[in-house]
């Protein structure tokens, strides 16, 4: 067992090095490094999260997936309220809320986040965006009603799906899910018609 | 309670790059999300299939060598069709997915936090309301945890060879269509 494991660390990384100059090298007339000023060319950052799909599912024997992070994080609080009453739901018996990989993951992506963020000057601790202000004007509580109202929704249907973005439209259709490949096709259906009717003018 | 030790650190350490990716590759950010949805920006399409095409040569290599297994979702009609229009929709009336906004929080954007609050409030509602959902899911077929090559009976690497392939295409299409995005403010 040790042999492939070290042998697949090395392929691991001379594949995760090599990619994104054969990302470039095939030339869709990106150079990774001056994309957006700051910013990484977007097959720069899939080809990472790819790599880092197969470092999950090597290590840890799992896909990576962001949105079970807050049924657990509800089960925390559900368990600080009433502990019976939160063990005795069935999702919670076959998903007990626990600190395991996928939560540790969640937590560490807002620090990556920061990272990245503060790294490249682009701390934010605004509100509101141009294109939002455009169309909805400046007041801070529409933008926080709008925003936890689109949060509810949208992780009761995650939950629903068994999936999000990562859940379902990376680490499942990479898989090859039957289920996955039709839950992102509805995702973007939704995403779609939602944003056109929010966003497009009559 | 806890995972193994080894399991955490891995979650530490791919956490902290996968929020960096996110951030740097600007798909953390409302307008891109929302530029994707109306087609008008395809950052979030590049990248996202550039993961797919990397994770599925390197996943199934796994599982073929036995070093890895496929974890996969039930292909229940009635979840992934509804969830996945909810989805859609509260992403496009938020502006952030779940793996986006808490690298936007990162950013330190105020109103990712609140979608965040919000996402905890519509779990837990989920988690209530799973055995009255059941009715609803049950009322439509279920094929269960099956892959596309299991459905089809076909070897995983035509379909992961096919997929690569196309994948390439489209992009090398999309790419054309639309090169390097300006940060548009739409």
């Amino acid at each position: 067992m040790t042999l492939p494991r070290t042998s697949f660390a090395f392929v691991f990384a001379a594949l995760s090095l090599g990619f994104p100059q054969l990302a470039s090298a095939a030339d869709f007339g990106v150079n990774a490094t001056d994309y957006d000023g700051a910013a990484w060319s977007p097959y720069l950052v899939g080809a990472g999260i790819g790599v880092l799909s197969w470092l999950t599912f090597y290590f840890a024997d799992k896909p990576i997936g962001a949105s079970s992070f807050y049924a657990t994080i509800a089960g925390f609080i559900g368990k600080f309220v009433s502990r019976r009453h939160t063990e005795s739901l069935k999702y919670y018996q076959t998903n007990p809320p626990a600190v395991d990989h996928g939560f540790v993951f969640v937590i560490c992506t807002i620090l990556g986040g920061f990272i990245a963020a503060w790294t490249g000057g682009e701390i934010r601790n605004e509100w509101l965006h141009p294109m939002w202000v455009d169309r909805f004007g400046d007041s801070i509580a529409l933008r926080a009603v709008i925003g936890f109202v689109g949060g509810v929704l949208m992780a009761f249907g995650a939950r629903l799906a068994g999936g999000c973005t990562s859940g379902h439209g990376i680490s499942g259709t990479l898989q090859l899910s039957a289920g996955s490949w039709l839950a992102v096709i509805f995702m973007f259906i939704g995403g779609i018609a939602a944003a056109m009717l929010l966003y497009t003018s009559l | 309670m806890f995972d193994e030790p080894l399991k955490l650190v891995l979650g530490l350490v791919t956490g902290i790059i996968f929020g960096v990716l996110l951030q740097k590759g600007q798909v953390a950010k409302f307008q891109k999300l929302m530029g994707q949805f109306l087609l008008k920006d395809f950052t979030v399409v590049k990248s996202m299939a550039t993961a797919i095409a990397v994770g599925t040569i390197g996943v199934h290599a796994l599982v073929a060598l036995g070093l890895a297994e496929i974890h996969i979702q039930t292909a229940s009609l009635a979840r992934v069709i509804v969830g996945g229009v909810l989805f859609g929709t509260g992403l496009a009336i938020f502006g952030l997915c779940p793996g986006t906004s808490v690298a936007a929080c990162g950013e330190g954007r105020r109103d990712a936090m609140i979608g965040v609050l919000g996402m905890f409030v519509g779990a837990g509602v989920y988690v209530a309301a799973f055995p009255a959902l059941q009715p609803m899911i049950k009322a439509m077929a279920d094929y269960g945890k099956v892959t596309l090559p299991q459905l089809t009976g076909t070897s995983p690497w035509l379909w992961v060879g096919g997929l690569v392939a196309l994948i390439i295409i489209a992009l090398a299409i999309i790419e054309r269509i639309h090169p390097k995005q300006p940060d548009t403010k739409l």
